[in-house]
């Protein structure tokens, strides 16, 4: 390759500073400046891959983001790799490496080139249609399918990169900085206006920027003159910040945005370590202008997809700001005026033009008289029925339209060439226009969606709102921007404007071929391989909404969304079926515009950031001494203590059988606490749980059940009243923030006449829970000042203590059936406190248990775990529980629910305990529960909720629910298991110390 | 992501809240007099409209409480924002 692809000419390449790189193993030059795709062109590359299903050669097709074809690897098989990066946008540096994807084994030579040769039996819905049957078997073609399909390379290691999230508020947000974004930031930021400038471009003035005809003349300078004085200009405004590299993703409700902010993508990776990559900005403006312009629409005609087929403006923009020459023999199809302007400027830097092919008959602009003047041939009338050429293009055949343009006709001529450009207008980028909510309008004239209908503050200006020559640019974009910003005067009122483009198109979605439609290749939509085929394909098999022509085809679900084509979908629907394209509407634009690393969405929150959790104060002590942790809500809980290479079965059956013969000690912070003072606290009391609390004498306790509106039970605890009007609940751990907010709402929605104030204490108090026949002793000596006798601090009743000068208060409460004890104490001393229970205790063997064991000791006492042994279907009566509901009371949350004609049923799933006949076989929870086994269908009749080997009853016991479970006492039942059936009787789910003995041992 | 005027705070993200579902629902003074199918109304029936919803919020992130919003579902306007117990506005 020793061809000079390069022309002198433009100032964003900078030729001394030259950039090696490598695709596909080989190693390149480009310079500083270059994207990848400018830098391959140059280097005459234009295949670089593989299409998704035919596996057809691919080439650089565009020179931005809308690329559908140019999409390839970085750095393979490193930490840094990242698939699907559209050639067109990554600039190149010293080092970078990019590789073809979809290709084996090489972009050259494609195995899956054969899907080409057999796409005649892989129409649209392919896979849908052949591999639905049977049923079982698409495990089976998932594995193939998955494997010859999909684009790039996930990475397999971690992301050594930093990304981060900002927050940013503004006035005024304008996106794009094209020539009438430059203007609106300078109108807004010279008016006060605290101003951002994003752009996803590194350099900025849109297309604008690197135009150079003597035909568009702004104050009689050339346009792109003037806008670099604009540019220099605003760059010195101190109000207005401008960001490039940065490309809006997401435009919601409210004018809240959000953008990624690349930082290095364009540095060399030993630049990067320690720096952020990318950055997610939150952006908030209180008005937002959209300059996003518009994308060219390419012409859908018979194998439109070869490679050194680009779209016109992408060979202008190669030329004139990348100083790349695109092909030696140029020809251009079109079928508007923009075509013309590609060919002034290849001309006058001497790059030859074949020809220009034309859809329209009778053309005439002062664009097309310099053409002629020129002696460059225009087929006018014409089209392009085929191409030629396997991995470049090399031939075109052409042939004339019929007057209506749905037949060719007449005879077929051949161009031989190296590259094409086609051109079919311009579509608005209204993607975040839509997003944020707007309502489109279809203009018949030139067949574009534009903006109608805005949902916020915000307005759209320049080609995004189909103004697409500079004069209308020019002066629409002044107009709307002094309405828009309420102002008196602005600049650029009085512009003297030359612009020579003429407005007409000859708009065919579909272009004829001599050849019938089914022996054709049209692409539609280039990265999904869909055609026009397969769109008359879908419409003939009666898909009618764009939104299933979409789904079944696959058009426009690329990575690219089908920026280039989704039009033209539309367009060959509207022909087809007759309707109008603006009553067809559009397909919906998600976000994000452009794709997003999850690296950009996660920002900090990695690792141990991932999600918050919270510590005890003891937590420490618990790392210490070796406990093992499970997650409790966002928690940290002891799980249990391993003791001499113990796992957690013989750590629990240790801690559990100490707790009853001697003493345990459990933290119990993470219950939630809620103080609830005021004069109806009472009253608040007895109408959120189920039981009667008017009676309850201060300085002591009582367990409640609290129940949504429905009946069922919702949460469970102990509150205290620690004064006339003043109370301490406990909540389950998870439950804590919801029980605060369900009460608040009572509270402040349907009972704002109580005088009753809630604070969240969960985090200010620890819990210490100390039990066992021995706590006793060892409380005496914790708090030597304290009456332990059982008649002056008997079972639930609660008191006041001292440790030195710190208060505590002491609970007799118990979870586990035996006596016990817990204290609560401010959250900067329970450490202390922890410890000197154990120092205390170690004569008594005191043992630290974990969750699990605590979950052990209830389940044997038969108390349940709201969450665990219910869900949101069990009402008090289905636990067994109906001595907790007050009959006296008049009313309570879910009282009503309790005698629906549901809730009263008797056979209800009913919380029962279990037993099995071996009594060392343990049940798994979760397990299903029969009764008879021979029964086809096997009705299932509940499931098993708590499972457990009792080391104090040396027993399996469980505890399930089973439909009229109450009434099947002594019953046997079934658990069916994989490989074998397990025996359950069915028995009271109080399985030690019936008669509440411990509790006063 | 909406801005909500908090009557007691003034404008804060929508992330500070969590929506309640329908307002201007009132709890019976009298569960135990209505019917199953009275209660069941009560209980589970909810409107869900295209346009105009009056709807509770809650401050969580922020005051805690709780008051009344007036949304557009169709495009998430907020047309009016008060305080519990407060009238709904006329306009």
């Amino acid at each position: 390759m020793t061809k000079n692809l390069r022309i002198k000419t433009s100032k964003f390449i900078d030729e001394t500073y030259k950039v090696s790189f490598k695709f596909n193993r080989k190693t390149y030059y480009g310079f500083k400046g270059d994207t990848l795709a400018s830098a391959l062109l140059a280097n005459d590359i234009h295949l670089v891959g593989r299409s998704f299903k035919y596996h057809r050669p691919r080439g650089i097709m565009t020179a931005g983001s809308e690329e559908p074809n140019a999409i390839v690897q970085l750095h393979s098989n490193t930490s840094r790799t990242e698939p699907n990066v559209r050639a067109t946008e990554i600039e190149i540096y010293e080092g970078l490496e990019a590789s073809s994807q979809n290709c084996w084994p090489t972009v050259n030579f494609d195995i899956g080139g054969i899907n080409n040769f057999l796409s005649p039996v892989l129409p649209a819905g392919f896979y849908y249609k052949t591999f639905m049957w049977p049923a079982s078997f698409w495990e089976k073609y998932e594995y193939f399918i998955r494997k010859s399909a999909g684009l790039g390379k996930s990475p397999k290691e971690s992301d050594p990169d930093i990304y981060e999230h900002k927050y940013i508020h503004c006035d005024v947000l304008i996106i794009g900085a094209g020539i009438s974004g430059i203007m609106a930031a300078k109108i807004a930021a010279k008016n006060g206006f605290k101003t951002l400038l994003v752009d996803e471009k590194p350099y900025l003035g849109g297309s604008t920027i690197y135009q150079n005809s003597e035909h568009f003349k702004i104050n009689n300078q050339l346009s792109s003159s003037w806008l670099e004085k604009e540019i220099n200009e605003i760059k010195k405004i101190k109000n207005l910040e401008i960001k490039t590299r940065t490309s809006v993703a997401a435009f919601h409700g409210y004018n809240f945005l959000l953008a990624r902010e690349n930082l290095t993508d364009h540095l060399p990776l030993e630049q990067r370590n320690n720096k952020t990559r990318h950055r997610l900005l939150k952006i908030r403006a209180k008005k937002v202008i959209t300059a996003t312009g518009s994308l060219e629409r390419p012409l859908i005609f018979n194998n439109n997809d070869r490679p050194g087929i680009l779209l016109s403006s992408a060979i202008d923009k190669y030329a004139n700001l990348f100083g790349v020459v695109c092909g030696e023999k140029n020809v251009l199809f079109t079928n508007n005026d923009s075509a013309y302007e590609t060919a002034i400027s290849l001309y006058q830097k001497g790059i030859n033009i074949e020809a220009i092919i034309d859809n329209r008959e009778e053309i005439d602009s002062k664009l097309i008289k310099e053409i002629e003047k020129n002696n460059i041939k225009i087929h006018k009338g014409y089209t392009i029925v085929n191409t030629f050429g396997y991995k470049r293009i090399k031939k075109v055949s052409i042939m004339k339209l019929s007057k209506d343009g749905q037949k060719v006709i007449g005879s077929k001529e051949y161009i031989n060439c190296d590259c094409l450009g086609i051109t079919g207008g311009w579509t608005p980028a209204v993607h975040l226009f839509t997003q944020s909510g707007g309502k489109l309008k279809f203009r018949d004239e030139d067949q574009v969606f534009i903006p109608n209908i805005y949902p916020s503050d915000q307005v759209s200006i320049g080609s995004c709102n189909g103004d697409f020559t500079l004069d209308e640019i020019l002066s629409t974009t002044p107009r709307i921007l002094k309405e828009f910003l309420n102002l008196k005067k602005i600049d650029y009122e009085d512009l003297e404007i030359q612009s020579s483009f003429n407005k007409s198109k000859r708009n065919i979605w579909l272009l004829p071929s001599d050849k019938v439609i089914g022996k054709t290749k049209p692409f539609v939509d280039y990265q999904n391989d869909a055609t026009a085929k397969d769109i008359k394909l879908a419409l003939r098999e009666g898909f009618r909404s764009i939104e299933h022509v979409k789904r079944y085809t696959t058009t426009g679900m690329g990575t690219d969304q089908g920026k280039l084509g989704n039009m033209h979908a539309l367009g060959i629907i509207s022909e087809t079926t007759g309707s109008k394209i603006g009553e067809l509407g559009t397909t919906t634009f998600r976000p994000p515009y452009t794709p997003l690393t999850f690296g950009t969405i996660v920002g900090r929150n990695v690792g141990e950031y991932f999600d918050i959790f919270r510590r005890t104060p003891i937590h420490d002590w618990h790392v210490k001494n070796k406990a093992e942790f499970e997650n409790v809500g966002q928690w940290k809980r002891a799980w249990y203590y391993p003791k001499n290479g113990e796992n957690m079965n013989d750590a629990v059956q240790r801690e559990s059988k100490a707790a009853r013969d001697s003493a345990g000690i459990l933290d119990a912070s993470t219950l939630g606490k809620i103080d609830i003072q005021g004069t109806d606290a009472s009253e608040f009391l007895n109408r959120v749980y189920t039981n009667s609390w008017s009676k309850l004498a201060i300085g002591k306790c009582r367990y409640g059940l609290m129940l949504n509106e429905d009946g069922m039970v919702y949460d469970d605890g102990v509150t205290t009243r620690l004064d006339e009007n003043h109370y301490i609940m406990t909540t389950t751990t998870g439950g804590a923030a919801t029980v605060l907010g369900k009460l608040e709402d009572y509270l402040q929605t349907e009972w704002p006449e109580l005088d009753v104030y809630l604070t969240s204490v969960t985090d200010h108090y620890a819990t210490i829970s100390v039990c066992g026949p021995n706590s006793k002793k060892i409380l005496s000596q914790v708090f030597p000042d304290l009456d332990f006798k059982d008649e002056h601090f008997p079972h639930m009743s609660f008191k006041n203590g001292k440790i030195d000068k710190i208060k505590c208060r002491v609970m007799r409460i118990s979870f586990t059936g035996e006596l016990s004890y817990e204290i609560n104490i401010q959250a900067n001393y329970a450490k202390a406190v922890w410890e000197k229970c154990i120092e205390i205790g170690k004569k008594f063997n005191i043992t630290p248990y974990g969750t699990e064991t605590m979950h052990l000791l209830r389940a044997e006492k038969g108390f349940i775990i709201v969450g665990q042994d219910t869900d949101a279907t069990m009402t008090p009566i289905d636990l067994q529980m109906d001595w907790i509901v007050s009959k006296k009371k008049y009313d309570f949350i879910g009282k009503r629910s309790l005698y629906r004609s549901d809730t009263i049923r008797e056979d209800r799933k009913q919380l029962v305990g279990l037993l099995t006949e071996n009594p060392d076989e343990v049940l798994e929870e979760g397990a299903q529960i029969v009764a008879d086994i021979k029964k086809s269908p096997i009705e299932m009749l509940g499931h098993v909720t708590s499972s457990y080997y009792s080391p104090n009853l040396k027993k399996s016991i469980a505890l399930g629910v089973v439909k009229g479970g109450k009434n099947m006492m002594g019953q046997k039942l079934i658990i069916p298991m994989e490989n074998k059936q397990i025996n359950v009787t069915v028995a009271d789910p109080v399985f030690l110390d019936k008669e509440n003995k411990r509790l006063n041992a | 992501m909406f801005i909500i005027n908090c009557p007691y705070c003034g404008e804060r993200e929508q992330s500070e809240f969590k929506a309640g579902g329908e307002a201007h629902i009132v709890r019976p003074k009298q569960p135990t007099e209505l019917s199953d199918d009275q209660w069941a109304e009560y209980l589970f029936m909810r409107k869900n409209i295209k346009g105009i919803q009056f709807e509770r919020w809650v401050h969580t992130h922020g005051c805690r409480k709780w008051f009344n919003v007036i949304r557009d579902t169709s495009n998430d306007m907020i047309k009016a924002v008060y305080k519990m117990g407060e009238k709904p506005p006329t306009k």
